[in-house]
């Protein structure tokens, strides 16, 4: 009992003197782990301030079938207020659709029959208010506006008549899946981040041990080749993390992004990704000897990807099919499709489990090659 | 007693041939020297000796383990030094200390008594990275690092290559004092001027062991009477030399000509002649010839 | 202290160079001269200064104070020309591995503006005087060392500078590939080449007919190596350098 406690406190404190030795790597190197930290803030910041929550001069489109002094004057109020602007009006409702797919349309107002009449005899009144939320956040503040320019209405009407009436103003987000917003660029973001720092930087701090010789030290030494290589992993699997809860931070507090889902469930999902990412760059870093090597499979062959096939900057949907079935094979793709319904649509987990069992699949194979590739030896 | 046991190792990297056939007997207690120019095979054997590749065909022991087999056990028990010092650049001298002594799952105060001499002349820098030292003080550190878990077998690759005259013999000086430890030493070199610092020495060139000795045995075993001369201009001498019926060789030799003569038959004009004691060098260079010419090599024996 | 009739003869004349980096002075007033066809070591630790000597007399780098003269040009107002007059060789990188032999050749000597038709006359005589007529098309990555050296060796001189710079040629090399070289540099020299030879090899520089020692940026020692052991009472050169290193 003795001598295996003993050995196993060894292999304790072997493994934490790598783990602080990587610490040190990585912390001496300040360059990049300003590069690291700085791109997904760089990043988000620059979204931020690209997509502006400024609401002023919507374009609104009216469909008033009742074309009564009500509604007139509701619709003159929003054009006076400085945030609408009156342009258009529908003949039919289906034509509310495809101003919309023109994109030049923030809100569509849609009164009722006889809205007018309905308020003054029955004191109640709907209207409907279809906003655009591809921009989710600039949504909801139209929204917002539209409402209160609404509700101020309704107020007037009751000192003016002393009838109790009440306007029902239904809000409907038109949620437009082609259109980039901040919320997709989220996830995707963090993809691109995590496969940078987890794989490329795990197989390039690997590979350079190989490159400076002190690879042939440690592997002449007593300790197990599976733990150098552990101890790689779990410095960046931190900073990932710690990455993570940045971009999730700035995300809300930044971008506003509203964070609804479970937080749990969004942490092991994403470390999930982590973990992918980590066993590519251990996979790499088995087959490749240079650091080079290493810089350019792990670009052209993970990050290149990432940008284009993960849904981060073309939308899968309007892929050729092979494209799309390539795309299957991309990690970040999935964990694009299921941080999507964790962090903006705040689905429930099991929503995401296709999702998550695609990266725990993804991650048992490639961990079983990689550290089956690990030699006690030199190649 | 013999300590590492080599015999008929053979290593091929695609159709290069690193080793062939090397069988060689290291002693218990003794600095062993490899002496040979880059390529000749140096490295590719001392990966073999600590496990880091596997030969071909042969098979070899050190300390009793087998390489192949108990690499385990083995790597406990050697001290490896490569030959790019493999040291961490961006960690301080103390931190590489340190890292390594866990490494071997000892600390630096267990064996502190076996690098002391070594490592107090390096210890005033030992906040500083280990990037910023100088060669000789890279190779303090290294060997300090090489030494920490106290191995019965240290192995070092080229330790004194690129390293300035001064620290290379104050390296050769610890090397010494180690061998009172009885720390069994394998050192390799290119210098030719290093191997009789050695107890033993193979001379080794594209594989092959040239002749294993003692240096002393070596060149006294050399079958001709070698001597030296120069004049004003050395090139105009060797063309002359060349020219002479007389002679069997001659070639430069740093500042002097050395040559052979046919038969002993001494050619008195010849400005400076002086006999005299070859060199290791002297030695390589007849080995070599020897092979050229197609002569077998029988391993263990200086002149066959 | 020195005549202008030296000037005909000498072919590297310095007098106080110096180079500072910032605060620290790599090169600290050096004063020598090397006469035509001579072989001239010029020895250091690393980190002694002797790189960055060397520099300044190729013309890569502008000294801080001081005067150099090599092949006759200014190395401070004419750099231009004394590159076109000098060769340089060293046993990293000298050749391009994957281009074939005749093609490295063809380069470097394109390189140092030599005329397409007397590259191709000179190429011949040049494999032929060096044994590898045969091995014309075959790439330098395949050759043995020796011959690469041989060869990096022509090419350094093939468009007959009046000085060849060569940084640590034969370190590392078996010694008969050494011997050869060395012999190859002594003809070159008999034909009025001088050779300037940068190393920390002591055994290089016992081949050499005068030796500088370099010691924290300063000239410590000049001499042939014979008087130099001499002076030192010592047995080989190695002994001169430990001995310089240890008075500083």
């Amino acid at each position: 009992m003795i001598p295996h406690a003993k050995m196993l406190n060894s292999q304790c404190s072997i493994l934490t003197a790598f783990v602080q030795k990587e610490f040190y790597h990585i912390f001496r190197d300040i360059r990049t782990v300003l590069v690291i930290i700085g791109i997904p803030v760089f990043q988000i910041l620059i979204i931020g301030f690209a997509i502006s929550t400024n609401v002023k001069d919507v374009k609104v489109a009216v469909f008033d079938p009742s074309n009564d002094e009500a509604t007139n004057r509701i619709i003159n109020r929003l054009n006076a207020s400085e945030y609408f602007n009156v342009a258009l009006r529908l003949n039919t409702i289906s034509d509310a659709e495809r101003e919309f797919k023109k994109g030049k349309t923030g809100l569509i107002v849609i009164f009722g029959e006889n809205f007018g009449e309905n308020l003054y005899h029955t004191g109640d009144a709907a209207v409907q208010l279809l906003v655009d939320a591809s921009d989710p956040n600039h949504g909801q503040t139209v929204a917002s506006y539209a409402t209160g320019v609404i509700s101020d209405y309704q107020r007037e009407l009751l000192r003016e008549t002393d009838i109790p009436v009440r306007i029902n103003s239904e809000v409907r987000m038109l949620y437009n899946p082609e259109m980039r917003s901040a919320y997709n660029f989220v996830p995707g973001l963090m993809g691109l981040v995590f496969m940078l720092i987890c794989a490329m930087m795990t197989s390039v701090a690997i590979v350079r041990e190989k490159e400076t010789g002190t690879m042939e030290v440690l592997l002449a030494s007593p300790v197990k080749p599976v733990y150098i290589v552990i101890s790689k992993l779990v410095p960046y699997f931190i900073i990932s993390w710690f990455i993570f809860i940045l971009i999730l931070l700035l995300s809300v507090f930044v971008l506003d992004v509203p964070v609804t889902g479970s937080l749990l469930w969004l942490n092991v999902f994403t470390l999930l990704f982590i973990v992918v990412g980590l066993s590519l760059g251990l996979l790499i870093s088995t087959i490749v000897k240079t650091q080079v090597a290493a810089i350019l499979a792990s670009g052209m062959g993970l990050i290149m990807p990432v940008m284009i096939l993960s849904g981060y900057v073309f939308p899968i949907e309007s892929m050729p099919p092979v494209l799309q079935w390539i795309s299957g094979l991309v990690p970040a793709r999935w964990f694009n499709e299921g941080a999507k319904k964790l962090i903006i649509e705040g689905a429930p987990v099991r929503s995401v489990l296709k999702e998550m069992s695609i990266l725990l699949g993804m991650a048992v194979l490639i961990l079983t090659v990689s550290l089956r590739n690990i030699k006690a030896r030199l190649e | 007693m013999i300590i590492v046991n080599c015999q008929l190792i053979s290593k091929n990297f695609g159709r290069v041939v690193a080793l062939k056939n090397i069988s060689l007997d290291i002693e218990k207690g003794e600095i062993f020297g490899l002496i040979g120019p880059d390529g000749a095979g140096k490295t590719t054997l001392f990966r073999i000796l600590t496990s880091l590749i596997l030969a071909d065909s042969g098979h070899a022991t050190v300390d009793g383990l087998d390489v192949v087999k108990d690499f385990r056990e083995l790597r406990k028990r050697i001290g490896y030094m490569p030959g790019r010092f493999s040291l961490y650049q961006d960690l301080s001298v103390e931190e590489n200390l340190n890292f390594y002594a866990t490494v071997f799952n000892t600390t630096v105060e267990e064996n502190y008594h076996l690098i002391s001499d070594i490592y107090r002349q390096i210890e005033p820098f030992k906040q500083r990275r280990a990037g910023k030292l100088s060669g000789g003080m890279k190779q303090k550190l290294a060997l300090s690092c090489a030494l920490i878990h106290k191995p019965t077998v240290l192995f070092l690759d080229e330790p004194t290559t690129g390293v300035d005259p001064v620290s290379r013999k104050e390296f050769w000086e610890m090397l010494k004092k180690l061998k009172k430890e009885g720390i069994t030493i394998v050192v390799s070199t290119p210098y030719m001027d290093e191997a009789r610092l050695c107890d033993h020495i193979a001379l080794i060139q594209h594989g092959q062991i040239l002749s294993i000795a003692s240096p002393e045995k070596i060149t006294a075993s050399f079958p001709e009477k070698l001597y030296q001369a120069y004049s004003e201009n050395n090139y105009l001498l060797l063309l002359e030399l060349r020219k002479n019926p007389g002679v069997k060789s001659a070639f430069m030799s740093g500042e002097f000509l050395h040559i052979v003569f046919k038969d002993g038959n001494v050619d008195g004009n010849i400005p400076n002649l002086t006999e005299i004691e070859p060199t290791i060098e002297d030695c390589f260079i007849y080995l070599m010839n020897r092979i050229a010419d197609g002569a077998e090599i029988l391993p263990g024996s200086a002149y066959n | 202290m020195r005549h202008k009739t030296d000037c005909q003869l000498s072919i590297i004349e310095v007098e106080q160079l110096t180079k500072k980096f910032g605060r620290f002075t790599a090169v600290d007033r050096i004063t020598f001269m090397v006469g035509k066809g001579e072989i001239f070591g010029f020895l250091g630790a690393n980190g002694a200064g002797k790189t960055t000597a060397m520099r300044m007399l190729c013309g890569l780098i502008e000294p801080t104070s001081g005067k150099g003269f090599v092949a006759g040009y200014d190395i401070e107002k004419q750099p231009e020309m004394v590159k076109k007059n000098i060769g340089y060789m060293s046993q990293k990188f000298s050749l391009y591995e994957d281009l074939k032999v005749w093609e490295n050749i063809r380069l470097f000597a394109g390189i140092y503006g030599v005329n397409e038709k007397l590259i191709a006359r000179k190429t011949g005589e040049t494999l032929e005087r060096i044994g590898l007529t045969n091995e014309r098309n075959v790439l330098v990555r395949d050759l043995p060392l020796g011959w690469k050296q041989k060869l990096a060796f022509s090419v350094a001189i093939f468009h007959e500078p009046k000085i060849v710079f060569l940084d640590e040629p034969t370190g590392g090399v078996d010694p008969i590939t050494r011997r050869r070289f060395w012999e190859m540099i002594y003809e070159s020299a008999n034909r009025g080449t001088t050779i300037f030879v940068t190393t920390h090899y002591m055994d290089e520089a016992e081949y050499c007919n005068r030796v500088s020692i370099m010691v924290d940026g300063r000239i410590e020692a000049l001499d042939t190596p014979r008087r130099l052991k001499e002076r030192f009472r010592a047995g080989n050169m190695d002994e001169v350098f430990r001995q310089l290193a240890r008075k500083t």
